[in-house]
């Protein structure tokens, strides 16, 4: 049993409990004040694993190109002449933005567990952790969307005004992937075995959000159906970014809004959810 | 609180640490089996696979400022538990550490990467700690120097033998000082020679410090540093008070 005249002592000489969560303003500030350290640990990251491979930063682009090649010879010829067209954009554009979600999603959910020593020697704002994974990604995103700018030019898609577009559209899905790598990181601490059901998750997100067909034709005779694939965040982002790059795609402008909304509300959810459990990083 | 600390507090001095019933458990998981509620005692010893471990069983004591605090006791008694759980890098299961400022803990597993290079570990360490980028430049070589691996810091830390590594980790800790000081048997690393230059560097940190905490295995390294002893035996404390008193009843005990 805890004493409470220690407790009354310690008011008295003003110390404060160790450990405990700090209040979200005063985690936030220090976050920020530290915000170097996720950067530098992003950037430390990236270049060890570059060194581990010998095609090095290459794989950054190579792993979703081999992805849309095999996608696209499967479903290419699956779908025959149900193809959508502009077949070969379509199924790039959806390939290598939906590689900015899972590996966010993937490396998020290892921010915590894969640092664990890290976590027990040193005593930082633990969010730094999954905000360094998400640093990761966003480093890598530029390379993604260069070759992926090449590649469209190479497939005769005219570069346009509209190119632009790709900015906001990614802005608002780091947003969103930052708060899902923060609640992926927090559960797979207090449930290691997440990080298996990760790749499934990956796996039923890249189905179900028309990565390689186009869900408003297939999902026609459903409205139902097609009204809740629509809130996919996932569909989102893809179809967002397809407007801006491919020519032709039909433009859903409302599509923004849920994107916005899922944007805000999963990073804000994210925050919150991560700092709620600030003095329980470490325990296990 | 015992008759010492309350003479103590009576004397007018400051409490800067303040343990009070700590209490911390860990689980260990052999299958990988989820644990459902993280709180609680649904799971116990004797669950398929589950393990749990009471590192520590009410600890209670203060510390004042000025003071030099040993902790000794056996392997496994939870003397370094005891020192991660003030320094608040592992959450206690129940019981409260108040302190005046965060506690540091200067150990020698401070973990770094080790895919990474030693320079990069002394860049991120530094940054970890709560350094600005500028301020790692102007330590940058001191610290590289203290752990005398200019020829390597190069390389990855994987390809460093034990002593390096631990070396590195103690210039890296050892660059910031702090208010609270816990040092974990940090006297124990390197050769001879680092071993004297880091007990120097311990002697002039705790001369800046207000309150240090000390675990170590060398009763003489206890006798001559600290003002008073803390003896923790199986997560229990045994005693507290005159480090003479104090180490002669453990090294007794040991004894058999």
């Amino acid at each position: 049993m805890t004493n409470p005249d220690l407790a009354a002592l310690a008011d008295r000489f003003g110390l404060a409990p160790v450990g405990a969560r700090p209040g979200l303003g005063s985690y936030l500030a220090e976050t920020w004040r530290r915000r170097s350290f996720a950067i530098t640990l992003a950037n430390y990251r990236i270049q060890s694993e570059n060194e581990r491979n010998r095609l090095g930063i290459a794989w950054v682009v190579i792993r979703p190109l081999l992805n849309a090649v095999v996608y696209g010879v499967v479903f290419g010829l699956l779908l025959g002449s149900n193809r959508p067209p502009d077949f070969v954009p379509f199924l790039l554009v959806g390939v290598f933005i939906f590689e900015y979600f899972s590996q966010s999603l993937s490396d998020g959910s290892k921010a915590i567990t894969s640092n664990e020593k890290l976590v027990r020697s040193l005593s930082f704002p633990r969010i730094l952790l999954p905000v360094s994974a998400l640093f990761k990604q966003i480093y890598k995103l530029g390379p993604i969307l260069v070759v992926l700018a090449g590649l469209l030019l190479v497939f005769q898609v005219p570069i346009t005004v509209s190119w632009l577009m790709i900015f906001p559209v990614m802005a608002l899905m780091t947003l969103f992937n930052g708060g899902v790598a923060m609640i992926a990181a927090r559960l797979s601490v207090h449930l290691r075995d997440i990080q298996q059901v990760i790749p499934f998750v990956n796996r039923l997100l890249f189905y179900s959000s028309g990565v390689f067909f186009q869900i408003d034709q297939v999902l026609q005779p459903y409205p139902t159906v097609l009204a809740i694939a629509r809130l996919n965040p996932a569909y989102e982002f893809i179809h967002l970014s397809r407007e801006a790059l491919i020519p032709g795609i039909d433009h859903q402008p409302d599509l923004w809004a849920y994107a916005a909304i899922w944007s805000i509300l999963v990073f804000l959810f994210g925050v919150l959810f991560f700092w709620q459990a600030e003095s329980r990083y470490g325990r296990e | 609180m015992n008759e010492l600390e309350r003479a103590m507090l009576e004397e007018g001095r400051r409490p800067t640490i303040i343990v009070d019933d700590l209490h911390v458990k860990y689980r260990t998981f052999a299958s990988g089996k989820p644990a459902a509620g993280s709180e609680g005692g649904l799971i116990s010893r004797g669950h398929k696979g589950l393990r749990e471990v009471h590192a520590l069983k009410g600890i209670t004591f203060t510390a004042f400022e000025g003071e030099s605090v040993g902790v000794i006791g056996s392997n496994g008694s939870g003397k370094s538990t005891l020192l991660r759980t003030i320094a608040g890098l592992t959450p206690a299961t129940s019981g409260v550490v108040y302190a005046e400022a965060r506690p540091a803990l200067l150990g020698v597993n401070a973990a770094l990467l080790n895919e990474l290079s030693g320079d990069k570990n002394v860049r991120l360490g530094g940054l970890a700690l709560g350094f600005t980028p500028q301020e790692i430049r102007e330590r940058f070589d001191g610290i590289v120097k203290f752990a005398e691996l200019e020829e390597f810091i190069d390389l990855p830390m994987r390809t460093y033998s034990a002593g390096m590594s631990a070396r590195l980790r103690f210039a890296i800790a050892a660059s910031k000082d702090h208010a609270l000081l816990l040092v974990d048997e940090a006297l124990a690393v390197g050769d001879r020679g680092f071993r004297q230059k880091s007990e120097e560097r311990i002697r002039e940190m705790r001369a800046s410090a207000g309150t240090v905490m000390h675990v170590s295995h060398s009763i003489k390294s206890i006798l001559d540093s600290c003002t008073r002893v803390i003896w923790i035996e199986k997560g229990v404390l045994r005693m507290n008070g005159d480090p003479r008193e104090v180490t002669d009843a453990y090294q007794e005990n040991s004894r058999g």
